[in-house]
């Protein structure tokens, strides 16, 4: 820890000297997003995929109340405590009075309307490498849901991690722009990287991180500590996990595993949100992790 | 289902009672109340499987073994849950348990998610036989208690 955070005051020093350029915050543009209109039905399967509810919905909340995306969860860290706002079409507590750019600059770039890097606890890190068109369905989508009138409530982290601009130099040691596999794929096993590495961002809980608390993506889905301290995450790759395609997608619908156990853990809420999607792209995940290379090899 | 509900506030609450009982573990040997919840929970699993794969469409749908299954279900939850649950069996104080010390604390819901288990079990006991859509629909809620536990009360592996 303490490590740590001598690491993240000598980023703080360097993204305030010679950084400063390169941590510069980065907007996407109302002309570049000009030609996009959004398509609230079709926006509302890139809302389950990305799993926005787990976070920003109420702990806990399920059914109808999943689609109130007041805020207010907590999501401890080694950096502090962090809590997700209110997303919510509210045009004074959520993001109701914002544009498409902005909208896109925050999922894509991780950067607010103020100009301020928000930290990777959202992960940016994974939208960043959804299409555009994908994102405009979604912010539409976002637009038909209730609007919530309760404050976001301020993150609860202390000096240096306060200090927002250091994360612009952790993005540019740590946000890629291409996905971690690269083998060549059938088309349904593209879909299913699509959906798991740019929305479902499966390996924030999956894949063990590394200094600064970023995913090792040498180490893609290889399993992690549980993020509650003891036990671990379980692997996903197929070396690993034995189960047949149709079992892993009947798991990411009904929760149960081959034999039957429930599914529990954070787990639980993402299997909530994938259960909205069509069948066929929880194939296409499950075929996506039968082409992981196995545990030790790097992707 | 109140009953059941009962009997297990009185397990959870009962810890000074139950504590002359010899059921405390040693470090090498599995405590018999873990042993025995965790048995109890495999045959939850292996009636919910024989129903799941029947929903899920892998074996065909029939009435008899259907309404078996979730005629064992609806047994289990009414087993006294009392013996089971017996405190200082989490996952703080032994090993081989993934019971967490959440069950035991203040403000624990295992009570109010046993009690949706045992509704859910009676619901589907009443249409497991009647046909495949029934059941499905019937299992949902039986499902959904399962998870609720597990993803507050009991540890990853
Ligand atoms: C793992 C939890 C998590 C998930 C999943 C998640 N978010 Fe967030 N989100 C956060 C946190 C935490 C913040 C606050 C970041 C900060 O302040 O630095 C945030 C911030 C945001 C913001 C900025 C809000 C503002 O007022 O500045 C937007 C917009 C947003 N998220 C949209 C989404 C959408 C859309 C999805 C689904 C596609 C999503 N988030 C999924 C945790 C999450
Ligand atoms: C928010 C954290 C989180 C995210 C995101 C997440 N998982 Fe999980 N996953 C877990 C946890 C925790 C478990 C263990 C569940 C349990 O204890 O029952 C798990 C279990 C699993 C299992 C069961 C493996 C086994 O051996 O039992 C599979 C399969 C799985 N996840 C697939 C996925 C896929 C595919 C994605 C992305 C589409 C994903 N997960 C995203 C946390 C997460
Ligand atoms: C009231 C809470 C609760 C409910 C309801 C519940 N479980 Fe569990 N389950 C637990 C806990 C706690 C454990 C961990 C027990 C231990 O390791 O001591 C567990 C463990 C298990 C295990 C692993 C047993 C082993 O051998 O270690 C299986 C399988 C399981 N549950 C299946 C189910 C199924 C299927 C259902 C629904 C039909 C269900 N459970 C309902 C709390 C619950």
């Amino acid at each position: 820890m303490r490590r740590l955070v001598r690491a993240i005051i000598l980023l703080a020093t360097i993204g305030a000297s010679a950084g400063w350029v390169l941590t510069r915050p980065v907007h996407i543009t109302d002309d570049e997003v000009a030609a996009l209109t959004g398509d609230a039905a079709a926006g509302e399967a890139v809302f389950w995929a990305g799993g926005c509810a787990s976070c920003h919905a109420a702990e806990d909340a399920s059914g109808e109340a999943r689609l109130i995306l007041g805020g207010g969860q907590a999501f401890p860290s080694d950096f502090g405590t962090f809590r997700a706002p209110n997303i919510s079409p509210d045009p004074t507590q959520g993001i109701g009075d914002w544009s498409l750019a902005q909208f896109l600059t925050a999922m894509q770039n991780g950067i607010s309307p103020e100009g301020q890097h928000y930290y990777p606890a959202f992960p940016y890190t994974a939208y960043r490498l959804a299409d555009r068109q994908d994102l405009a369905d979604l912010f539409a989508f976002m637009q038909t849901l209730p609007a919530s009138d309760q404050a976001s409530l301020p993150h609860d982290v202390g000096f240096p991690f306060s200090i927002r601009r250091a994360v612009g130099l952790w993005n540019v040691l740590y946000l890629r722009d291409e996905f971690v596999v690269t083998s060549d794929l059938t088309e349904e096993e593209a879909r299913g990287r699509y959906l798991s590495e740019a929305l479902a961002h499966c390996g924030e809980c999956h894949t063990p991180r590394g200094a600064l608390g970023a995913v090792d993506r040498s180490r893609w889905l290889q399993g992690a500590p549980a993020l509650t301290g003891r036990g671990t995450i379980p692997a996903l790759t197929p070396d690993e996990l034995d189960w047949s395609a149709d079992e892993i997608a009947a798991y990411l619908n009904d929760g149960f595993t081959p034999t039957f156990d429930a599914a529990g853990g954070h787990m639980r809420s993402v299997i909530a949100n994938l259960a909205n999607l069509d069948e066929a792209d929880r194939a296409a995940i499950a075929a996506y992790l039968g082409r992981l290379p196995p545990s030790d090899t790097a992707p | 289902m109140s009953l059941p509900r009962t009997l297990i506030t009185a397990a959870l609450m009962g810890g000074i009672a139950l504590s002359s009982l010899p059921l405390t573990a040693t470090a090498q040997e599995q405590n018999p109340a873990v042993t025995a919840r965790q048995g109890q929970f495999q045959i939850m699993a292996l009636n919910i499987g024989v129903l799941g794969q029947m929903a899920r469409g892998n074996t065909d749908y029939d009435a008899e073994t259907a309404q078996a299954a979730a005629n064992n279900l609806l047994t289990m939850s009414q087993i006294d849950q009392r013996f089971h649950w017996v405190p200082g069996t989490d996952n703080e104080s032994i090993e081989g348990t993934r019971a967490l010390p959440a069950i035991w604390e203040e403000g624990s819901q295992v009570i109010a998610i046993w009690g949706r288990f045992g509704e859910g079990a009676a619901a589907l006991a009443e249409v497991a036989g009647d046909g495949l859509d029934p059941m499905r629909a019937s299992l949902g809620p039986v499902g959904a208690a399962c998870g609720d536990c597990h993803d507050d009360y009991r540890a990853e592996e």
